[in-house]
């Protein structure tokens, strides 16, 4: 979708991850999504009177880690109090950081070679959940609220983007690289659906070259899908307003995913004061260079060049292959293609068997499971069906594919018995033979089918097609 | 009265034991507390089971701590598993923490026996328990006035002999200044030495757990049973308690001493004869006593007045009515949190509050709380330059006696005035020791206090110790 002519977007995210830790970021409860609530507490996450946070050592490590994917400069940061009131904030504060993050000034490249800035992407501790009973189901009006103090005390990375972002497609591109990158890192798991990656957008539009506009926050967008719809409902809402001579007021606005809206949630009259300052409860943050180094060290190849790898070996691929491409390296699936592409597997093959049998977990398969079963498949020893399910036993059990093939009868039909198939089917369908016969080729499926139940998934689609084109001479 | 380590001894070697202890402890309580309003929850069931387990152990020729069988008073701003923990405020009535401070579980590995929970101003935020909202202390010098505060109630526990230990907290004097004036010894550690995991934060930055005890040498005892590392609070200093008991006889030949005019001047003449005394005292010792000025303590007050109310108002923000203590209903959550803050907090806690809330706001920060920080930071680099110059710091603890009730309220002023002295040491973060030395105006007790650098205790507990000597006290 394009704006109207001489209008541009002006977009920046704020993306929020959860860090996969073990523990909470202050204290030594689980860090584990859906428990019972309230069930992974305890008198630091709760923020009882006289309890005293402690850094988890690994959320610092895991944020580094981000940082350094990024870009970013790794400084001596600090944390502050972000004071607010709200009920899932047990301590009636936040402990975030605040004009010393602990990693600033990197950038993104995405998928288009155009990048965009980080400015920031500070540690901070997720807040409890609530839910709100009677009403509309948010806090205003609700006639009682529960709350779950789970979530309390989840480290999370908030990695702030410069404005730099100028369309939709580029803002989901931006989340959907960043995305690849916090799983590779193993920083988080990135499910916007459980929201342990939250992406807000910034939006706000203006004349071609004309200075910033005033920008809308959108809220509650919990897939790629509705960040790119809600930018593009909101740029779009935003120069109707303009063109039709109103002004955009600086708000803070909800996506309605199932009106494909955006709705005004608060309106910030004057800037929130948070009265941020220095937690005296914890000492700053040094990370030496050491220290700094060893995560570095961990980082593995980044998906950016796992990407360029795997397209290397590959050779020529279509617009439709890239997207499977970036598909195998968010599951983590390259290396298993590449070592089948290295025993000589067909490229296509080996990325849409990847794609579509392994995505998005390997389960139990092992390198050499998935390549042999390929080449199998390549001889024509195995259907293309039977081929697939071999990858689904290995997926879920692993083993040897021959075993597997074996066991489930998985034998390439000779050809003489395929030529018997064939003949039979042809004797028990004499009006369809015949029209194939005059050159309607459609009939070819029809008679794959049929030889297919009758060797139940054994013969080979292509086979077959040879077989009858023999017989028609 | 028997010190802390003479009652140990004797419930160590079978003289006496530690159920015999804390029933001594239960009959003083009984005697006095309606009087003087010392404690405001007296743990008598706990009190008698923890002395059992201390008496079987030994029974069993089990190995038993350095405090086995001795009462201890308790703050109640420090949490104890199921046992009422208010703060002395309304807002917390009838909470009881589901976990223990590290310095209660400390005391109980080392055999002391916890009597119960002691008044205080509410949430420490004041100079003679008056803001208590369960009624103020009385001395038990002198019932008409004040014990100090805020770790009032712990002060008159000890110095109306119920417990020969007391736990308190030190913010800007709140150990040091009632034990001046209920007449005993009280020692404001450096921060970072005792744990404040289970202290239930004033201002944390500031905050320091501390013994108010009769002698010095059982406030070494104390100390060096509470303080060391712990990991739960990441400003614990990194290294295990120091030996203070050995210490306690070394003296103060060839110490040097400055004595500080700005810890002087301004205090009463009684006062001021008392600080004289003991500085002629110390160098009798064989301390080098050399006259002193840090300017900079000038602005220790109001450095204080924005940086704990500053801390305060975030600190104190959870106490909103949606999880424990008191909960006042509204319409709605903003409604029932401002009802319920309305209804618990006494009026200087909403002071200080409003007073920090507002030193922290966009607009303000610069020209208070930052301002305030700054102050901090020359206050520190101050102490820097004496401690090259001289070992020990010395002066008034308080610039008066014990006052009488309502002498101060009206003018919150007058009542912040009572820690000019103590509020120094806070800020940088270092030691002081307040000890009691001569008599003043109505045979009240004053307090002398000697200050030194983080890590000091040690050198301050035998200067004090030196003073006590010369009082004739064992």
């Amino acid at each position: 979708m394009t704006l109207s002519e001489g209008w541009e977007m002006v977009v920046g995210l704020e993306v929020h991850t959860e860090l996969k830790t073990r523990t909470k970021m202050f204290c030594g409860c689980p860090n584990e999504f859906g428990a019972p609530p309230n069930t992974h507490v305890c008198p630091v996450c709760l923020g009882l009177p006289g309890s005293l946070p402690v850094l988890n050592e690994r959320a610092v490590e895991l944020a580094m880690a981000i940082g350094l994917a990024l870009h970013c400069t790794i400084a001596p940061s600090t944390f502050h109090r972000k004071n607010y009131f709200y009920p899932d904030m047990p301590k009636d504060f936040q402990i975030s950081q605040y004009d010393r993050p602990i990693n600033a000034n990197g950038y993104l490249d995405l998928i288009d070679h155009s990048r965009v800035r980080i400015e920031r992407a500070h540690l901070e501790e997720d807040t409890g959940k609530s839910t709100h009973l009677g009403g509309s189901g948010r806090l205003h009006g609700a006639d009682h609220s529960l709350v779950d103090y789970n979530r309390s005390g989840v480290p999370l990375v908030e990695i702030v983007s410069a404005p730099d972002i100028r369309s939709s497609a580029q803002a989901r591109d931006y989340a959907s690289e960043l995305r690849a990158i916090l799983i590779a890192t193993g920083a988080s798991d990135g499910r916007m659906e459980e929201g342990s990656m939250r992406v807000d957008a910034n939006v706000s539009v203006r004349r071609a070259d004309a200075p910033f506009g005033t920008r809308c926050e959108i809220k509650n967008l919990n897939s790629l899908r509705s960040l790119q719809r809600a930018i593009d409902y909101e740029a779009a809402r935003q120069v109707a307003l303009l063109e039709s001579g109103g002004v955009v007021r600086q708000e803070t606005r909800h996506w309605d995913e199932a009106r494909g809206v955006t709705a005004t949630m608060r309106v910030k009259e004057e800037a929130d004061d948070y009265r941020y300052f220095r937690e005296p409860d914890l000492v700053d943050l040094a990370p030496d260079a050491a220290w700094v180094e060893r995560v570095r060290s961990g980082l593995g190849p980044l998906p950016a060049e796992r990407r360029a790898a795997l397209l290397t070996l590959v050779g020529e691929v279509s617009e439709a292959q890239l997207d499977v491409v970036a598909t195998v390296v968010d599951a983590g699936l390259d290396a298993i293609v590449r070592g089948a592409i290295e025993r000589g597997v067909d490229p296509s093959l080996a990325l849409s068997r990847a794609a579509n049998e392994l995505a998005p977990d390997q389960g139990s398969i092992t390198r050499e499971g998935f390549a042999e079963t390929l080449l199998m498949e390549q001889r024509g020893d195995l259907s293309a069906t039977q081929s697939k399910a071999v990858l689904a036993t290995l997926v879920d059990t692993g083993g040897d594919p021959h075993a597997i093939a074996a066991d489930r009868g998985f034998e390439r039909l000779s050809s003489d018995s395929l030529e018997g198939v064939v003949g039979d089917i042809i004797d028990q369908h004499p009006d369809e033979w015949g029209r194939y016969r005059e050159g309607d080729d459609k009939l070819a499926q029809f008679f794959v089918g049929l030889v297919m139940k009758a060797t139940r998934g054994q013969a080979d689609g292509k086979a077959v097609i040879a077989a009858l084109s023999a017989r028609r001479g | 009265m028997r010190s802390a380590s003479e009652i140990a001894r004797d419930v160590r070697e079978g003289a006496s034991s530690a159920q015999r202890e804390v029933e001594i402890a239960l009959g003083a309580i009984r005697e006095r507390n309606d009087e003087l309003n010392v404690f405001l929850y007296v743990d008598e069931s706990g009190a008698r089971a923890a002395a059992q387990r201390v008496d079987d152990a030994i029974a069993r020729g089990d190995e038993v701590g350095p405090l086995a069988g001795v009462p201890v008073a308790l703050k109640d701003n420090l949490c104890q598993r199921g046992i009422p923990t208010t703060c002395a405020s309304r807002i917390l009535e009838g909470w009881r923490p589901p976990y223990s401070a590290t310095v209660v579980d400390r005391l109980l590995d080392a055999g002391a026996i916890p009597m119960g929970k002691t008044n205080m101003d509410e949430f420490a935020m004041g100079s003679s328990t008056e803001t208590s909202a369960f009624g103020p202390t009385r001395n038990p010098l002198d019932p008409t006035r004040v014990p100090g505060g805020s770790s009032g109630g712990s002060a008159a526990a000890v110095a109306a002999n119920m417990t020969p230990l007391a736990l308190g907290s030190d913010t800007g004097g709140s150990i040091r200044q009632p034990a001046a004036l209920c007449g005993i010894v009280g020692v404001k550690p450096t921060y970072g030495l005792v744990s404040r995991y289970g202290l239930i934060a004033f201002a944390s930055s500031l905050d320091q757990i501390g013994p108010l005890t009769r002698t010095v040498a059982d406030a070494a005892l104390l100390l060096e049973v509470i303080a060391g590392h712990d990991p739960r609070d990441s400003t614990s200093l990194p290294e295990p308690a120091p030996a203070l008991r050995g210490h306690v006889e070394d003296g103060v030949a060839g110490r040097r001493i400055g004595v500080v005019r700005e810890l002087i001047d301004g205090a009463d003449a009684d006062v001021v004869a008392s600080v004289d005394r003991a500085v002629e005292v110390l160098r009798a010792a064989g301390a080098e006593v050399v006259p002193f000025s840090i300017p900079e303590l000038r602005l220790g007050l109001s450095a204080y007045y924005l940086i704990a109310p500053a801390e305060a108002s975030s600190n104190l923000a959870r106490f909103d009515g949606v999880r424990y203590g008191l909960r006042v209903d509204g319409d709605d959550v903003a409604a029932m949190n401002e009802a319920t803050r309305t209804a618990g907090f006494g009026a200087e806690v909403k002071r200080r509050i409003m007073l920090g809330t507002y030193a922290l706001s966009a607009g303000y920060y610069d020209a208070y709380y930052g301002q305030a920080l700054k102050v901090r930071t020359q206050m520190i680099e101050a102490f820097r330059r004496a401690y090259r110059e001289v070992d020990l710091l010395v002066g008034a603890t308080t610039p008066t006696v014990a006052f009488p009730f309502g002498s101060k309220t009206a003018n919150p002023m007058s009542m912040y005035l009572s820690d000019v002295f103590t509020i120094p040491t806070n800020l940088a973060g270092e030691a002081a020791i307040s000890v009691p030395f001569g008599v003043g105006e109505n045979g009240l007790a004053v307090g002398v206090q000697l200050l030194g650098p983080g890590r000091s205790e040690a050198t301050l507990l035998a200067a004090g110790r030196v003073l006590e000597l010369a009082e004739g006290r064992s």
